[in-house]
């Protein structure tokens, strides 16, 4: 027996062909549009990942430092760096804001790391280029997306930086790339104000009679010393010695300090559970839409090209051809046509992934789904096709 | 096969109430197994109703049919899958050709075996050997749509015949042929006839092969009369 569905595509082959292309683009988005969910939340665990820490130590009752603002103050960390099973803890401070480079603005997440410690938790774990920190002012380390070069001069609000070292998929939550820069410099890039208002407060504070009294020298430039500078970090980053538990730490810590412990698990459910749960639920609502968009074109497809061939298929039948011949006909048609729009797909999607501006993930796990789930559709739309062939009375189809 | 066909009473109403046609009222025929027959009459005298009803096309609404020894209608069909009873024991050359359009001429031919379960390289050496016969096998892997009428029709021959069926019913197949290829397709009749013991009834106005037969019915307003034909013979 010769394919008979195999023969049609061959002699109409560049319609197939055609069709299957303008399905497998609608394939193609929808693979990407899970890409771009996973991409999320990989750019979630990298950030994890990259902060080396077991347990993050932040303000009491927040869900921070990523999720949420967090403020404890950046002497805390001694007090827990004493604790039995804390190997290393660590001030870090997190902050999306405008970089310049030159004339160009990049949204970059600007991380205070502990300047000359590298290898301490929040530091970036390895580079592509150029060297860690070294000095405890104006270095900074750069995400290579941010598209900085080493030696450029950079700008975090009023200072200026070079750039010593790249790094790779050091993002934030929502993808912004990091900028790596002294402790010292980001607290008080933080809490920096512009020159105007810096002397706009001091003469304020100069003109309030309580706190520049005539009879207490030295008063005032205290309070001014203490209004301009900025005792404050987002989180302590804590690495746990093996051999103990994050669990076993996290409870004393947020029994006896006053602050909130959240270990990698509960970081992570943070992060997926709650920072980009909305865009997530938006990303699979679209992804619904494709699919019932997409199984909507097969179906129509499928029937259209039946239709086309409803007069053969009553000289099929008129010539004894089993229903299960001519079922098996348009069902293959409907799967070749569904094998074309995957790869298709396929491609399109692994060549469009990197022009997205964050990152897309293609899993080989999503792309054997998708593939089953456009196989699934193409049968079922099938369905409907093969539905109205069997029902077509040969008689009809010969004149007299 | 013993009796052929054999047609008692049969009758065939299209529609119903007052738009209801009367296309055969009483078809009285019997074609002996390795005889041609002949069946004209005017247009719209009910000839491929009647080849509709005889192949299990559409489903007459009185009388009797017998193919072979087996009652295929009466009152009712008799058998139950009548796609098998087309595929298996009917040759129909329709009044057109209905090719498949997306087979080429050979599979056009050689598809009715491949159907009965006859492997590929046998089911085309059969198609090959009547399309040699109907003098169209240089044409053999053309597209359907690549062939002139007569030629189609010649295809639409061949596959009438591929499976050597003991019915073969043709619906005026020689219209678009030439005289000579009229008588051939004649010829090739015969021969399948006499050689299977096909019954066959040829619906024609051809006025060049009505000669040919040695019976011949006369159908008008859906009633049929028998009579002698010349019987010419060929050669
Ligand atoms: N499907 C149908 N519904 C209603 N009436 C029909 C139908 N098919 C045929 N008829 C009518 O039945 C009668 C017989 O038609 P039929 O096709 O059998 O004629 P015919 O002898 O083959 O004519 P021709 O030589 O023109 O092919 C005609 O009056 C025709 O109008
Ligand atoms: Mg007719």
């Amino acid at each position: 027996m010769i394919s008979l569905a195999g023969r049609d595509i061959l002699n109409a082959w560049g319609k197939f062909v055609f069709t299957g292309i303008g399905l497998g683009l609608l394939i193609g988005v929808t693979l990407t549009m899970a890409g771009v969910y996973r991409g999320m939340v990989d750019d979630g665990k990298a950030l994890l990942d990259n902060s080396g820490a077991d347990l993050w130590v932040v303000q009491q009752d927040t869900l921070g430092p990523y999720a949420e603002s967090s403020s404890i103050n950046d002497d805390l960390y001694r007090s827990i760096l004493a604790m039995p099973g804390v190997a290393e803890a660590a001030n870090v401070t997190y902050l999306t804001m405008q970089v310049r480079q030159g004339r160009r603005d990049v949204r970059a997440m600007v991380v205070g790391v502990v300047a000359g410690s590298p290898g301490k938790p929040g530091w970036p774990p390895y580079l592509v280029a150029g060297r860690q920190i070294t000095r405890s002012h104006y270095e900074a380390v750069a995400d290579i997306a941010a598209g900085f070069r080493l030696g450029e001069r950079i700008q975090v609000r009023r200072n200026h930086y070079t750039v010593v070292g790249l790094t790779r998929r050091m993002v934030s939550s929502s993808g912004d790339p990091m900028v790596f820069i002294p402790l010292k410099d980001a607290q008080e890039a933080q809490f920096l104000k512009d020159n105007d208002a810096v002397l706009q407060q001091r003469r304020r504070t100069a003109e309030n009679p309580s706190l520049n009294r005539p009879g207490v020298p030295g008063l005032l430039d205290a309070v001014i010393a203490s209004q301009s500078n900025n005792p404050y970090v987002n989180a302590v980053l804590v690495r746990i010695r093996p051999g103990y538990s994050a669990e076993e730490i996290a409870r004393p810590i947020r029994r006896w300090q006053r602050l909130t412990a959240y270990t990698r698990s509960q970081m992570e459910e943070i992060l997926i559970g709650k920072l980009i749960a909305t865009s997530s639920k938006q990303i699979g609502m679209f992804l619904v839409i494709l699919a019932i968009v997409s199984a909507a074109i097969v179906a129509f497809i499928i029937y259209t090209l039946t239709m086309d061939k409803i007069r053969e298929i009553a000289v099929l039948k008129l010539i004894g051809t089993r229903n299960r011949t001519i079922a098996a006909m348009i069902m293959q048609q409907a799967i070749a046509l569904g094998v074309i729009g995957f790869v298709v797909g396929k491609i399109t999607a692994t060549f469009a992934a990197p022009l997205f501006p964050k990152y897309v993930l293609l899993m080989p796990l999503d792309t054997v789904a998708g593939f089953f789930a456009v196989l699934m559709i193409c049968v079922l739309a099938s369905l409907i096709a093969i539905r109205m062939a069997l029902k077509v009375d040969p008689a009809e189809a010969i004149g007299g | 096969m013993g009796k052929g066909i054999l047609i008692e009473g049969v009758g065939k109403r299209y529609g119903t109430g007052d738009t209801a046609v009367d296309a055969l009222k009483s078809v009285n025929m019997h074609v002996a197994p390795g005889e041609v027959v002949g069946l004209i009459g005017p247009s719209g005298s009910g000839k491929t109703t009647l080849l509709k009803c005889l192949g299990a096309v559409i489903e007459p609404t009185a009388g009797r049919m017998v193919l072979g020894d087996q009652v295929i209608y009466d009152k009712g069909w008799r058998i139950p899958d009548l796609r098998a009873l087309r595929r298996d024991r009917i040759g129909f050359v329709f009044q057109a050709p209905y090719l498949i359009p997306f087979l080429d001429v050979t599979d056009n031919v050689a598809l009715l075996p491949m159907l009965a379960g006859v492997p590929n390289a046998e089911a085309r050496k059969r198609a090959n050997e009547l399309l040699k016969a109907l003098d169209i096998e240089h044409r053999a892997r053309a597209m359907p749509s690549q062939l002139s009428g007569g030629e189609q029709q010649r295809v639409a021959i061949a596959r009438g015949l591929v499976n050597r069926p003991p019915v073969i019913l043709a619906d005026e197949p020689t219209a678009p042929l030439d005289s000579e290829r009229a008588l051939t397709v004649i010829r090739i009749l015969n021969d399948m006839a006499r050689r299977f013991e096909t019954a066959v009834i040829v619906v024609t106005h051809d006025e060049k092969i009505i000669p040919t037969f040695k019976r011949i019915y006369h159908i008008r307003d859906g009633v049929t009369h028998e009579e002698a034909g010349e019987g010419r013979a060929f050669q």
